[in-house]
């Protein structure tokens, strides 16, 4: 076993089905804590635990920017923000992930 | 105004299990469900326990339920990079409960799901998907109803049952939870469905028919993490996964796929998975946190079960049927709860009473330190899984040297990883929280 492996996770999500939403169930409540506290003191873990890939931080516009289409709903990072400013709310009813074997 | 007796929310195991028990007693049941159908939200690994699901739907392997295959051996690994000491047990006794009853199967949670809420609708329970809970009503400090997310979607009932999964934020508004769920109290599970011939799985597997194996692997897999890795055998297809502490998760900054791929190609998995087919990647996070983690069970006009209430045992990988019953005993809760037309907290406190007097409870006190230590001490997987790895390679490596020196030279390395007063400290550690 490699000690560092590798993967993508979009191979991954291109196994699964969703029904998209038009807006997004997730918004970061004050993004400046993300560039301004979160980068520092914990290198901003969404990024990284994140199960599919939904946050990534991009440098240009100093914010996370926030791929909701990918979210599988797990809801890890509601917890996992250190700062709890994630506010994660299921979508719509009917709408985002649909496991077909679960 | 639409009032119900009672209103369940969440169409898992937790809440299907109410919901037949409340509709077989005669009650008005509606169970609303935000996924378009049951499961379309639910991941687990997924083994479920015969005797709690025949408690809500008695003789259930005579129907067509969507057992995948029952388990007839699990074995445990304790694994390096490249080596796993295995013990296991397989056995013709214990397969099936007198009556004929699996003691364990395999499932795959998006048809088991579907199929189970099946029979909530044919006790006589509506059943709503596509339908998300955004509030609760109160009227006079205690809970009346459910705000949904349909147009005029407020709905009423005499107890409100949430079963809403992991981090319910509906806990939360029903003021039955005052400490947020903390990383520590989560593991956030991954796992890949890869589908492989039935015939190939029983060769790879020493399995006939209908029969499946599970396989935990501690150590290496988890890379310092807390956490344990695995394999079970579905029908027609195999549920890899991994789980770990998401406040380890936090702190190694180790993706959790790139976590999966590790373990697929473990060369002790990998011949498992060989001409494999992903068929489904999934992940979902785990209520891991135990007794001292778990919300107030019951307030005025609501009650909580499953996920939502953190009933999970995790040394045991038990949930969904901890889920179960808890739903089927809030069930009858309410059942008696109408009969003594009283559904305030005063009443619903039997609910607790009767959990307690289950292994739900029981075996969650029993473990309820183990939580704490196994977030402080991740260390523990790898260092002994190691040591008793190199123990028995020491011991099976036939060259020359004389057995008793093999034991001096597994000693001094026992003592140079962990020394004596450690290791005592680590074992009474251990022993504390799991007697």
């Amino acid at each position: 076993m490699e000690a560092y492996t590798p993967v993508r996770v979009e191979d991954k999500l291109y196994t699964l089905r969703w029904k998209h939403d038009r807006t997004s169930h997730i918004t970061i409540t004050d993004p400046r804590t993300c560039a301004d506290r979160c980068g520092d003191e914990w290198r901003r873990p969404c990024t990284t635990f994140c199960p599919a890939k939904v946050y990534e931080w991009d440098p240009a516009q100093a914010r996370i920017v926030v791929a909701y289409e990918n979210c599988v709903e797990c809801t890890s990072c509601l917890v996992g923000c250190p700062y709890r400013v994630i506010d994660w709310r299921p979508p719509r009813g009917g709408f985002g992930i649909q496991y077909r074997y679960g | 105004m639409e009032k119900f007796d009672a209103i369940v929310v969440g169409a898992g195991p937790a809440g299907v299990a109410a919901a037949i028990t409340m509709a077989r007693a005669g009650l008005s049941v509606v169970v609303l469900e935000r996924g378009e159908y049951p499961g379309a939200k639910n991941v687990m690994g997924g083994v479920l326990y015969g005797s709690m699901v025949a408690d809500v739907v008695p003789e259930f392997w005579k129907q067509d339920a969507p057992i995948e295959r029952v388990v007839v051996e699990e074995r445990v690994w304790l694994a390096t990079d490249d080596s796993a000491l295995s013990v296991g047990l397989r056995s013709v006794h214990g397969v099936y409960h007198p009556d004929g009853c699996p003691n364990a199967f395999t499932v795959l949670r998006a048809r088991w799901d579907r199929w189970f809420a099946q029979k909530a609708e044919e006790a006589g329970a509506l059943l709503v998907p596509g339908t998300t809970v955004e509030d609760l009503l109160w009227q006079d400090g205690r809970v009346v109803g459910v705000r949904t997310g349909r147009e005029e979607g407020d709905l009423y009932a005499d107890v409100v049952v949430l079963c809403d999964g992991v981090n319910s934020a509906l806990v939360q508004r029903a003021k039955l939870r005052d400490h947020p769920v903390e990383p520590h109290h989560l593991a956030l599970g991954v796992k890949e469905v890869i589908g492989l011939p039935a015939e190939v799985i029983e060769a790879r597997f020493n399995l006939e028919r209908g029969q499946g194996v599970t396989i935990e692997i501690y150590g290496a897999v988890t890379r310092g993490m807390s956490g344990y890795g695995f394999v079970y055998t579905n029908h027609d297809s195999v549920s890899v996964g991994v789980g770990v502490l998401l406040s380890h998760l936090m702190r190694t900054r180790i993706p959790p796929y790139e976590l999966l791929e590790g373990l697929k190609r473990h060369p002790l998995v990998r011949p498992l998975l060989a001409g494999g087919e992903t068929w489904e990647y999934s992940a979902h996070a785990i209520p891991e946190g135990g007794l001292r983690a778990m919300p107030k069970l019951y307030g005025d006009g609501v009650l909580v079960a499953g996920d939502a209430a953190m009933m999970v045992n995790g040394l045991h990988r038990e949930g969904s049927n901890l889920a179960m019953t808890a739903g089927r005993l809030a069930g009858e809760t309410v059942v008696e709860a109408k009969r003594h037309k009283d559904t305030s907290a005063r009443t619903l406190a039997l609910y607790a009473a009767k959990l307690e007097e289950s292994f739900v409870l029981q075996d969650l006190r029993k473990y309820r330190d183990l939580p704490e230590l196994v977030e402080r001490r991740p260390d523990l997987f790898a260092t002994y899984t190691e040591l008793a790895n190199y123990a028995a390679h020491e011991m099976l490596t036939v060259d020359g040297l004389p057995k008793r020196e093999k034991q001096r030279r597994i000693w001094r390395e026992v003592v140079r990883r962990r020394p004596p007063w450690a290791l005592v400290r680590d074992l009474y550690q251990v022993w504390k929280a799991i007697r």
